[in-house]
């Protein structure tokens, strides 16, 4: 039995390894086609393991203990460390300043890190030390004073791409850095934002079902040639669970090939990963390995996919002694089941989305009403298909020709095309959804810059050291004007609360014009004092004391600096800043509250800059500098977020379009199969004086419809599908017209097909066409 | 029913009735082989000639009327039965086109062997001997689209004969061919026919084909007569 | 050919007047060369003398033509076992065909039956003729392939003559 068997599955790979130039083709384009899938199924079943990769190095840097009181003590090995850190252009510098208690040789440092830096040693990783070759100055120009000593080893980065530096500092204290005793940070899973739980659940969802209705595409290359050949072996005495287990092993060799094949591609491509970077998201290829029991499914699912397609559509086919004859092509396709599927989805899609009230969402839940929704629509597409094509007639020769040919075998027509229109929906749907995110989150930063591009700011031991730092960006490459501003918390001279905590406010010093960028004044004059009352505290009234520099450190014993709400303190309200957040307290003019001895306050400068000019943003950075931990600059007008999106919806597109050139070339292959065997009708066409270009724009039509009919139903569906995740997310369709370049795609697929189809059908068309073989 | 041994027909067909759609292609023919002799069955086109070799073969299954095989009913047996029988019992010779395209000469003539359970060894060792007898040894390592038509109903026949069957079921073997070509594929056929004692229902339109039998039957209007009888007085 | 098989068949559908006879001959057989009167007297009266004809009746005045002649039971069975009987294939054999096919129908009998009789007697020769041919040098082939065409031209006329067989038959006896 099972040597019976065998033997069969072995004839069959000797169909499919055998059979010449155009049988290893055949064989050749279906492991292809199976290994292009396999070798994306892979990829996508190594994402967790690079996650959790990247999630657990990040984790280990993370430090263990924390700032301010609780702070563990010195000790020999302890490290200081604060955060660091920069932009450049839209990508984020990871920065560290480490400095250790005792011996640096003993201290805790960062994993990746080989040597501890010493002050002013610069520890970077590879992708920042490419960034500092390549951008010259204007990044440089941020770490000057610093030495590079070192790389960050692959341990101590989240993926090759990360730009990070680990710089060596003194100076710091428990007031502003952790005192680190050991790194590495345990469990905290943060839930996902739902939106983009919706969005990564469909993005797989969209990007796999092509995957696999491609590889169903692939495995039944030249199905109608090998019907024939099961139906040759028939007739030599094969029986109907011969020919099965026969077909099962040519399809099987095809498919374990392709399983070699999509290995190789998977390797080769895991290599190719490490170079690319989207923003700062890469990955080491280390970390590349399938979830193993996830790479156990594919692998042993991939074949069984294989066999088990091409078993069902031999159950259509009756395959006799004498020859092929398909079944259900008298029979109607029947349209409501494919309706129901799409029902159900929209309704599963409806009933899942998150509501207010709950922050989940249930993504087994809207994966499978998005899989439901996209199967409906594939699901609609042969009915579409053959209801369009039934009723073409007339028209010119041309026309005819493809209608009737597609009259026969509309099935296949849409066989073909259905992963195109799966790719196609789906890719339309995210579009839109991407869309709408991305204009989403730029509203949400809510930063005006219409009245300042970038804010600066650092923490100033002394008021008078706000002149100078305000200065210093004034006269900075590219400013126009800068607003300074020093704030600061006072404790308010009153008992304790019940909790033990003394009520407190902020102020805010800085001139009339600065004032008005935050709150509502009419007049103003130097000298005067606003207080606008916070919503959560209680409102301040002229006569107030307050303690300047009351609540710097509980610990610190250091003198207070009383100050007396002024009974000219006119109330008003607060408007957002250009940085979009809103202050309450006490604001003052410098003459009105004078901060020269008062410790612990930050500056800030408002900076107007010269419009269109990139680097200006960077110089204001490099004024910055990474060295002193307690200054930054804020660039308002955040785009950072909507690159990202970009770069994500310009993969999104080229996906689509890479799957759509695939099932091209399936097209391709399968057009070419029909002309062959449409040789003598070809050649007897010709003999009737039929014009080349008249066959040509038959295949042109013949193609050209059902793909028509696919995208149509791809665009209204897609739409329709992103317009449900949208509402899902609570969302604005902003982009109505996503489908338009995917259908231009189409288009040129159509195109493609085409003219790859006609040199084949020139040669045919030579009148040495009509001899027979 | 009678079976060879008792010296009954080897293959009998009664009453059968075939439609094809509306049109009856057999209405009610009777045939009887006898085990080793070679029948010609003969009949304009459309008569329901390559009918009857089919029901005979057991490929197609008649509405009504039995076909038996050596007292087995052909209708009663399974698929798998019935391919068993095609396997080792019965063999084909058609126009064209019966040969697998992927395969080489040799492996299509050891397939039925192959399919029986043969080794490959042996059973193209055994397809060897058959294409040399069949004068077709030359192209044994070529693929059938690279031979011409008379060489590829000689690799059928060679395939046909490969199992040792009791009955070969050949449908117009000579009808892609020229005179030439066709007389020595029925010079052949018929030859290795006698050989090995296989029986022969040869499907013609061609009474110089036909001329190669022992008999003729001629199926007009899905009734078939037996012409064995008539001749011989004159 | 032979006409005296041909008139006792035409005689088979009732008895006839010698002229009538030849009239009727002429227009089925005839074609382009009729009888002569001779010839049918000459027939008739050796018909008379083997018992195969009878004379019906005499009319009203001398000579032949006054006689009316009908068919015996002999020569009845005469007729059908001439029919029954295959010709012997040789080249030209299609007017005595043709003579055979159409009095079968005139009388009633099974014409189908006499072209199968014949195709088989031909394909009888034509197996004899192939066996010595696969036997024989070139000289022999070339020479049984010529009988071989010829027979084969000629069956493919009994095949086309069965295939129109119902319509020759309305043709005969309108």
């Amino acid at each position: 039995m099972i040597r019976t068997w065998l033997r069969e599955l072995g004839l069959g790979v000797r169909f499919a390894a055998g059979g010449g130039r155009s049988g290893w083709a055949r064989t050749a384009l279906t492991a292809a086609g199976v290994g292009v899938g396999v070798a994306v199924l892979l990829l996508a079943a190594s994402v967790p393991t690079v996650l959790d990769g990247s999630e657990a190095r990040s984790d280990a840097r993370q430090p263990v203990g924390v700032m301010g009181e609780d702070a563990a003590p010195p000790g020999p090995t302890t490290t200081l460390m604060a955060w660091s850190g920069t932009t450049f252009r839209d990508t984020q510098i990871l920065g560290r300043l480490l400095q250790a208690d005792g011996d640096r040789e003993e201290a805790v440092r960062p994993p990746g890190v080989a040597h501890f830096p010493a002050p002013g040693e610069l520890v970077v990783s590879p992708a920042l030390r490419e960034m500092l070759e390549t951008e010259g100055e204007l990044l440089s120009e941020r770490f000057r004073g610093t030495e590079i000593v070192g790389t960050i080893g692959p341990e101590g980065l989240k993926g090759p791409g990360e730009p990070a530096y680990y710089l060596g500092a003194d100076g710091l204290d428990t007031d502003n850095a952790w005192r680190v005793t050991e790194l590495g940070m345990k469990g905290g899973e943060t839930p996902l934002d739902p939106a983009l739980v919706v969005l990564l659940v469909v993005m797989l969802s969209v990007l796999l079902m092509p995957i696999v209705v491609f590889v169903a595409t692939a495995v039944r290359f030249g199905g109608e040639r090998r019907d024939r050949r099961l139906a040759a072996l028939r007739l030599v005495g094969a029986d109907i669970a011969m020919t099965r287990r026969i077909a099962a092993g040519e399809v099987l060799f095809a498919s374990l090939l392709g399983l070699v094949v999509g290995a190789l591609l998977f390797l080769v491509g895991r290599e190719l990963v490490e170079g690319l970077s989207i923003s700062t998201i890469s990955v080491y290829t280390a970390d590349i390995v399938p979830v193993w029991w996830l790479g156990a499914v594919i692998v042993m699912l991939v074949p069984v996919i294989a066999v088990a397609v091409t078993l069902a559509a031999l159950r259509g086919v009756a395959i006799g002694p004498l020859g092929v004859f398909r079944e259900g092509t008298t029979r109607r396709r029947r349209v409501w089941w494919r309706l129901l599927l799409l029902a159900v989805g929209v309704a599963m899609l409806v009933y899942f989305g998150p509501d207010d009230a709950a922050s989940t969402v249930n993504e087994w839940g809207i994966s499978a009403g998005v899989l439901l929704m996209l199967c409906g629509i594939t699901a609609l597409l042969p009915w579409a298909v053959e209801r369009a094509v039934t009723r073409m007639r007339g028209g010119p020769l041309s026309w005819q020709l493809a209608t009737r040919r597609l009259q026969l075998n509309s099935g296949m027509a849409a066989r073909a095309v259905s992963g195109v229109t799966v790719a196609v929906a789906g890719a339309v749907a995210l579009h839109m959804l991407f869309a709408a995110v991305e204009t989403q989150q730029r509203v949400e930063t809510g930063h005006d810059t219409d009245r300042a591009q970038a804010v600066a700011s650092r923490l100033i031991d002394e008021g008078a050291e706000l002149g100078p730092f305000v200065d210093r960006y004034a006269t900075a490459e590219g400013v126009t004007s800068a607003l300074g501003l020093v704030r600061g918390w006072a404790d308010l001279d009153v008992a304790l609360d019940a909790d033990g905590n003394r009520p407190g406010t902020s102020f805010q010093i800085g001139d009339c014009r600065v004032l008005r960028e935050l709150i509502e004044v009419e007049a103003c004059a130097d000298g005067d004092v606003f207080v606008v009352p916070s919503p959560d505290r209680e409102a301040l009234a002229p006569g107030d004391r307050l303690d300047l520099a009351g609540p710097v450190e509980a610990s610190a014993e250091s003198a207070p600096s009383w100050w007396t709400v002024p009974a000219a303190a006119r109330e008003t309200h607060s408007i957002p800043g250009p940085h979009g957040d809103q202050y309450y307290g006490v604001f003052a003019t410098p003459s009105a509250l004078d901060v020269s001895g008062v410790p612990s306050l930050s500056a800030v400068a408002l900076l107007d800059t010269v419009p269109g000019d990139e680097d200006v943003v960077e110089h204001l950075r490099n004024l910055a500098g990474v060295q002193e931990w307690n200054e930054g600059v804020h660039v308002l007008a955040n785009t950072r977020l909507t690159s990202q999106f970009a770069t994500i919806r310009n993969a999104l597109f080229v996906g689509a379009v890479v799957i759509m050139l695939m099932i091209a070339a399936s097209m391709v292959v399968s057009t070419l199969e029909q002309l062959r065997e449409r040789k003598r009708q070809l050649s007897v066409l010709v003999a009737f004086g039929t014009r080349r270009g008249t066959l040509g724009a038959s295949v042109l039509w013949q193609t050209a419809v059902p793909v028509g009919i696919g995208l149509a139903l791809a665009s209204a569906g897609g739409t329709a599908l992103g317009v449900l995740l949208l509402d899902m997310v609570g969302a604005e369709v902003t982009d109505w017209l996503a489908f338009l370049p995917l259908t231009a795609a189409g288009l040129g697929m159509i195109l493609l097909v085409t003219v790859a189809s006609l040199p084949m059908l020139w040669r045919m068309m030579r009148p040495d066409g009509l001899r027979t073989e | 029913m009678t079976g060879e041994q008792s010296g009954g027909p080897l293959l009998a067909a009664r009453g059968v009735h075939k439609v094809y759609g509306s049109t009856p292609a057999l209405a009610g023919a009777d045939f009887a082989l006898h085990a080793g002799e070679v029948v010609a069955v003969m009949g304009p086109s459309g008569s329901g000639k390559s009918t009857l070799l089919h029901c005979l073969a057991g490929i197609v299954t008649p509405e009504r009327g039995t076909v038996h095989y050596r007292g087995r009913e052909l209708s009663a047996l399974s698929d798998a039965e019935r391919s068993a029988l095609r396997r080792g019992e019965f063999g084909f010779v058609f126009q064209f086109g019966q040969l697998v395209p992927e395969l080489t000469c040799t492996e299509n003539v050891a397939l039925p062997l192959r399919l029986a359970g043969a080794d490959r060894k042996s059973a193209e060792r055994q397809a060897r001997e058959w294409l040399e007898r069949l004068e077709v040894d030359d192209v044994r390592h070529h693929r059938p689209g690279q031979i011409s038509g008379g060489q590829g109903q000689r690799v059928a026949i060679a395939r046909a004969l490969v199992a040792t069957p009791r009955v070969v079921f050949a449908d117009e073997p000579t009808g892609a061919l020229d005179s030439l070509n066709g007389e020595r594929v029925m010079e052949l056929l018929t030859a290795a026919a006698r050989d090995t004692r296989a029986a022969v229902v040869l499907v013609t339109h061609e009474s110089r084909v036909a001329a190669y039998s022992d008999r003729e039957v001629v199926v007009r209007d899905g009734r078939a007569t037996d012409l064995s009888g008539l001749a011989g007085a004159a | 050919m032979s006409i005296s098989h041909a008139l006792l068949g035409l005689l088979e559908s009732g008895p006839s007047h010698g002229y009538d006879l030849k009239r009727a001959f002429d227009a089925r057989f005839g074609h382009d060369k009729p009888l002569h009167y001779g010839q049918v007297y000459a027939t008739m009266s050796r018909l008379l003398k083997n018992g195969l004809v009878e004379v019906d009746a005499v009319e009203a005045g001398e000579g032949p033509e006054r006689k009316r002649y009908a068919i015996t039971d002999a020569g009845v069975s005469d007729v059908a076992h001439w029919l029954e009987q295959p010709e012997k294939p040789e080249p030209y054999l299609q007017s005595t065909l043709y003579t055979k096919v159409v009095l079968a129908l005139l009388t009633g009998r099974d014409a189908a039956a006499l072209l199968d009789t014949q195709r088989a007697e031909h394909l009888r020769l034509m197996r004899v003729l192939t066996r010595r041919k696969s036997g024989g040098d070139l000289a022999d082939q070339l020479i049984c392939d010529h009988a071989l065409f010829h027979l084969e031209a000629d069956l493919r006329w009994l095949e086309l003559t069965a295939a129109r067989l119902n319509r020759l038959a309305k043709e005969v006896t309108s």
